[in-house]
């Protein structure tokens, strides 16, 4: 049987129905039409579904959207207004840290909660901090860089350059 | 790089930022199951616990009782229009559902359509299926027992489980040679099945349309031509002619060959679209992906190398059994049973070769793809770079050396081989030595031996291949009997600006720019002013789509060649517009100017507008073109990359300590790009190598099926790779590029593993398959006696 | 993937969740972080008729020390334990655990108490709870009760907890002078469950003789195990290679890991030999 729930999804209140069952991803991409939010798995382990619930990165597909009844979420397409890039967007375009498209999403909701947990992240923080994040395609040296670009643009630093570099 | 234009041009050699990426970002990107479509269906499949059994009866009453489940459909209903069946692109036959018999584990039995995707998923469970199970044939030797069930009845006049049986070479003097050689080596290998676990699965819309006959198909593809056209081969005798179909291929979620085939999955969202005249969705989740779709690999390979004591190899011979589960769904060119396996003589200088093939059935899933790779280029490649490795360990030699020695000499190309290729270019001398000052070798080589003295395990691995991509000239390439050519259509419009279209489809590649670029270099209209679309057949000009490497060395090359059409109307319209004859004119990016005059010049933009609004009179108006590229030849990058590995000399973990890269793909049109693609392929080459493999018991069940079990190397297995490049352009290609998608792919999994073999060869280990786990090693230290 | 469906409450109070745990019985599940149990729900290996939602209970996540324990609420989530200062200083095993479980989303939501009522040998936290002699509070219709970590992994899968008991605390004692901790679980990649994994706390006095010894082994053994030999071996001693090499040998013997893709029985042994020898050393190594 369906339920109303309350929630907030990037600064905008929503009621609705859901059953039980319904997955908070489900709830974000069908319901709501935040198509940003990806799909992976089905065991919680590649995090293409990853949000941010009341600030935390969490994978949508492993909670219920009933649990998230009076909290809020932050998706993508919450980062930066349509037109403009939140610093951890731009970081991933500028140092090429996505070719297919598809984990970015989730990597970047879950680099902004590592982000605020620490500002300067080393490579091997950055590598630990995204361990629940698969990505196929770019072998995760530029979405170091990318995350290290963020940090330092959110802290108002220089950034690094992001000409790739060779041997 | 040294660049023609500059770099607001953005031509070939500029590291532009992708222009795809703004709406990738902004979580825009449009995949599949982001289409939602006015009363879309949702289907969802149940599939077979066993590998092998009897269907007694499909029970649908309960699952039908579900609410919003509307059916369910099964191999008996589709048998009605005769769509139970269908080719593969190999021309072996797949069952699209079964009307008695599963061949493999997690094979389609039946599918439920309902009104969402949750009452679909309950149907599913409430389907009953009464099955009798048989002993299943997992063992592809043991599939050619006497005694081995035959499991392909259905194929007239089979009275075995032998699918083909395929050679290359020089047999009589490759086997003179093994018999007289001083030195010959030989391995036993198993590139192990696995799979491309792309981050987006597959799915189709599958958008029917009852009233104007007309199927839209919206598809995770990488060839949508060509699925159109199969599409209507398979279902024209229904109405479905290829006019009436339109295949869609909206942003894909990653790809590396795992979304070339054909999936039952599709064409039973075909079928119940066209009956039914509603569109129906299909998304497969992360299980039924790594169960079900198509793997890749599963060569067994006898590997055999013959040289002389001091290091001059004088042959090859390979002999492979070919595992390809339930029915041969390769994805290879019609021509090619073993794809470009061939190319596994090297990089090395020697004349005689023989290879062979037997490919067999079992009840395991259907393949193999070409995983990131032309067509069986990584297990080819595989087999030389760890035989050469055992031949330089055998005769005591530094395999650097040895390779060095060995390599066929810049100067010799194009360079004949003795499996009948003519490599087109290359400078493996440069690669190698460039890789060896990167990483150090030699101080590896010292600290190794130290370290080795006081009992520690450290390895420092090699391959240096060569790569065998851009699949086809037209004389030997085809797939179902189509022609491997690709093309590109350029419409530049009044303004000077452009937009492009390609038979091929990025999955992530970055074509969008790359293609940008490679017009802009051409032309001078800078790259951001060229917009690229694939992916809708509708618009798109016919090609056969992106894999194995081979959108620069096809499209690439269309892109470069349709650019110089224009060029050629631009002259004679700049010589219009200017006053003079064609033969005063000379071009330098962007413009057409007098020679000795350069101030009276016209760019391409007020060309263009001329083109539109003052073109010469007997001239067609307007500014595009097309062009189907028949590469002349294929396109051979190569690569020299060092792995160093320690291993802990209790738990036999594996540390990667250093990878360094260093890749020839010839003119390089993004430097960002290539590394991108670099990168991405060695963590995919590492995954093989150390990590990823599909595991069957005895009774076909699959041991992990699920993220959880088959690992994917995230951001802390990997390591910081290191690469790099020279230039060695290809003669034959209009921009001189290769292709280097799947290079690292190919070229990583040898050197891990000769790495990994290194650090214990001096206990007497020549060879250990991959995946290389810690488990593994620490078998063998415990075998030695090193570990309790 | 897609659960069955269920119904679903999310008590505001203890008082009632141990109500409807007691109205459902067996049909009934808690969902805490949700981490073992969602994800076995997609896949239909569970189908609950009921879960219970515990996150809306105020009161059940907190550290503090208190009374000579540190007190976990069993509803504090992973990442709470893996950042809090407290635990930081005072019991770097958490620290060494928390790293190796599952992923940093995962543990944003894991919570420590469904870690250990969840009885699965493959989780990490009972082991560490059996080095540092935890005692785990249930709360039931009886009101509180107190369970020796040592009396509360019962089989696969089981504890000790009654169907109607909630696990609301965790209580660990205090490490005097002298004392540390260490974990370490291989695994196949970052996130796996262990192939093997050993937790150590050890209490030295000034001498270095070893006044107290925990040994707790994660995934080699059915239930989770105390290597209680090991623990033998060490106590009372000044700790020595031999000795160390002996505690090993008892903890590889005394497991029963068993057969699987991660490896055979006498690599899991083996690992737990080198793990022990590893952990101990490193426990010394902080203690002093």
């Amino acid at each position: 049987m369906k339920r109303d729930i309350t929630i907030t999804v990037n600064g905008e209140q929503h009621t609705v129905a859901v059953e039980p069952r319904t997955l908070l991803v489900h709830l974000i991409r069908e319901q709501l039409a935040l198509t940003g939010t990806h799909i992976g798995c089905d065991t919680s382990s590649c995090g293409a579904c990853t949000i941010l619930l009341d600030g935390k990165s969490i994978k949508s597909c492993t909670v219920l959207a009933i649990q998230a009844n009076g909290k809020s979420v932050q998706t993508v397409e919450g980062l930066a207004a349509p037109g403009s890039m939140h610093p951890i967007q731009e970081g991933f375009k500028e140092c090429h840290g996505l070719q297919c498209g598809f984990c970015t999403p989730g990597m970047m909701m879950r680099a902004i909660e590592l982000l605020e947990h620490n500002p300067n992240p080393t490579e091997d923080e950055i590598r630990w901090g995204i361990s629940g994040n698969l990505c196929r395609c770019t072998g995760y040296n530029n979405i170091v860089r990318a995350i290290q670009y963020a940090g330092a643009k959110l802290q108002g630093q220089e950034t690094p350059s992001t000409e790739p570099t060779f041997v | 790089m040294n660049c023609k234009t500059s770099r607001e041009v953005g031509g070939m050699g500029h590291s532009i930022k992708r222009k795809e990426d703004a709406r990738f970002v902004a979580g825009k990107g449009h995949y599949l199951d982001d289409i939602k479509l006015p009363g879309m269906l949702h289907m969802d499949i149940v599939r077979s616990p066993y590998a092998y059994a009897k269907i007694k009866s499909i029970d649908a009453s309960e699952a039908l009782k579900v609410p919003g489940v509307l059916a369910v459909v099964t191999g008996k209903d589709l048998e009605q229009y005769n769509l139970h069946w269908m080719p593969t692109l190999m021309s072996d036959t797949q069952m699209v559902l079964p009307t008695d018999t599963v061949m493999y584990q997690s094979q389609e039995v039946a599918a439920v359509i309902a009104t969402d995707r949750y009452a679909a998923r309950d149907g599913r469970e409430a389907v009953r299926v009464d099955y009798e199970p048989m002993k299943p044939v997992i063992d592809p030797y043991k599939s050619l027992a006497p005694d081995a069930p035959l499991l392909r009845p259905d194929k007239e006049g089979k009275t075995d489980n032998h699918i083909w049986h395929w050679e290359v070479g020089d047999k009589q003097k490759t086997t003179d040679l093994f018999e007289n050689a001083e030195v010959v080596v030989k391995e036993q290998m198993h590139i192990p099945r696995i799979h491309v676990a792309s981050i987006e699965t597959c799915g189709c819309v599958a958008d029917y349309d009852k009233v104007n006959n007309h199927l839209t198909m919206y598809m995770t593809t990488q060839a949508p031509h060509a699925i159109r056209t199969v599409i209507a081969l398979v279902a024209g005798h229904v109405g479905l002619t290829e006019e009436k179909v339109r295949v869609i291929s909206p942003d894909i979620g990653g790809g590396f060959g795992g979304k070339v085939p054909v999936y039952p999955g599709y064409v039973i969202a075909i079928a119940v679209s066209f009956l039914i005249g509603k569109p129906v969705k299909w998304v497969e989740d992360r299980s039924e992906n790594l169960q079900a779709d198509s793997f890749a690999r599963d060569y067994h390979i006898t590997a055999e190398m013959a040289g002389t004591k001091d290091g001059k190899i004088l042959g090859t011979r390979f002999k492979i059994l070919a595992d390809h589960g339930y029915t041969d769904a390769s994805a290879n060119p019609s021509k090619f049973p073993t794809g470009l396996f061939s190319i596994g003589t090297g990089s090395y200088d020697y004349d005689t070769a023989f290879m062979e093939a037997d490919a067999v059935y079992t009840n395991k899933p259907p393949g193999g793809v070409a995983y990131r790779c032309s067509f069986r280029v990584t297990e080819a490649v595989h087999a030389i770079e760890r035989i050469t490795d055992r031949f330089a360990l055998e005769i005591g030699k530094d395999p650097a050396e040895l390779r060095m020695q060995n390599f066929i000499k810049k100067e010799q190309f194009p360079w004949k081989s003795p499996t009948g290729w003519e490599y087109d270019s290359g400078d493996y001398h440069a690669g190698l030595q460039k890789a060896m000052d990167a990483v150090g070798y030699w101080d590896l080589r010292k600290e190794q031996a130290e370290k080795r003295a006081r009992g520690e395990f450290m390895g420092i691995g090699i391959s240096t291949f060569t790569e065998i991509v851009g699949a086809g000239p037209s004389k030997d390439f085809d797939i179902l009997g189509i022609k491997m050519f690709d093309s590109a259509e350029i419409r530049v419009h009044p303004t000077g600006k452009a937009i492009a279209r390609f038979g091929t489809k990025s999955q992530g590649q970055g074509h969008e720019t790359t293609y940008a670029q490679i017009i802009a270099e051409e032309l001078g209209i800078p790259a951001e002013n060229i917009q690229v679309e694939e992916g809708d057949t509708d618009t798109a000009p016919y090609g056969l789509g992106t894999y194995a490497s081979r959108s620069t060395p096809t499209a690439g090359a269309a892109a470069a060649m349709a650019a110089r059409k224009l060029r050629d109307k631009a002259k004679k319209i700049a010589a219009h517009l200017l006053e003079v004859s064609e033969d005063d004119l000379e071009w330098e990016v962007g413009k057409f100017f007098v020679k000795g005059a350069p101030e009276k010049s016209k760019s391409i933009q007020e060309i263009v507008f001329a083109a539109y609004t003052n073109h010469p009179q007997g001239m067609e108006a307007g500014f595009e073109a097309t062009h189907y590229y028949d590469p002349p030849n294929l396109t051979f990058p190569s690569g020299a990359y060092i792995c160093v590995v320690d291993i802990d000399n209790e738990t036999a973990e594996i540390k990667i300590r250093r990878f360094v890269a260093i890749d020839d793909c010839g003119n390089i049109i993004n430097p960002m790009i290539v590394q991108g693609q670099v990168h991405g392929g060695l963590t995919q080459g590492l995954a093989p190598a150390m990590y990823e493999e599909l595991i069957y018991d005895e009774e076909g069940n699959i041991l992990n099926g699920t993220f959880m079990d088959y690992l994917v190397p995230t951001a802390v297995e990997s390591p910081n790779w290191e690469t790099g490049h020279t230039i060695t352009p290809s003669p034959h290609h209009p921009i001189g590029a290769k292709g280097v998608g799947e290079s690292p792919t190919v070229g990583a999994p040898p050197a891990i593993a000769n790495a990994i073999v290194d650090a214990l060869s001096h206990l007497g280990v020549t060879h250990l398959d991959i995946p290389i786990t810690p488990y593994k090693v620490w078998k063998v230290l415990h075998e030695k006696g090193i570990v309790q | 993937m897609i659960p069955a469906t269920f119904d679903y409450a999310a008590p505001a109070t203890l008082d009632e969740a141990i109500a409807l745990l007691e109205k459902h019985g067996d049909e009934a599940k808690i969902l805490a972080g949700g981490h073992s149990l969602i994800p076995m729900m997609k896949l239909r290996f569970a189908s609950p008729e009921f879960l219970i939602d515990i996150n809306n209970i105020p009161g059940l996540s907190y550290i503090r020390e208190e009374d000579g324990y540190l007190k976990i609420g069993a509803l504090t989530r992973e990442s709470d334990l893996e950042h809090n200062p407290i635990v930081k200083a005072k019991f770097p095993i958490f620290t060494d655990a928390t790293k190796l479980i599952a992923d940093p989303q995962v543990r944003n939501m894991g919570t420590i108490g469904g870690n250990l009522a969840h009885g699965d040998a493959a989780n990490d936290h009972p082991a560490v709870m059996l080095a540092l002699r935890a005692e785990v509070v249930a709360t039931g219709p009886n009101g509180q009760r107190t369970i020796p970590i040592d009396a509360f992994f019962f089989g696969f899968y089981m504890t000790a907890l009654e169907p109607s008991e909630i696990l609301t605390e965790i209580r660990i004692p205090l490490p005097g002078a002298g004392t540390s901790n260490a974990y370490h679980k291989l695994e196949r990649k970052v996130g796996d469950y262990a192939t093997a994994g050993v937790a150590v706390q050890l209490a030295l006095d000034s001498q270095g003789v070893c006044r107290e010894v925990g040994i707790g082994l994660t995934n080699v053994n059915p239930t989770p195990m105390r290597a209680a030999r090991s623990e033998d071996v060490l106590r009372g001693q000044k700790i020595t290679d031999e000795l160390i090499a002996q505690a090993a040998k008892f903890a590889s013997e005394d497991c029963s890991p068993s057969s699987d893709l991660r490896g055979d029985e006498a690599y899991k042994r083996s690992m737990v030999g080198v793990l022990v020898k590893r952990m101990i050393r490193k426990a010394m190594e902080r203690a002093s």
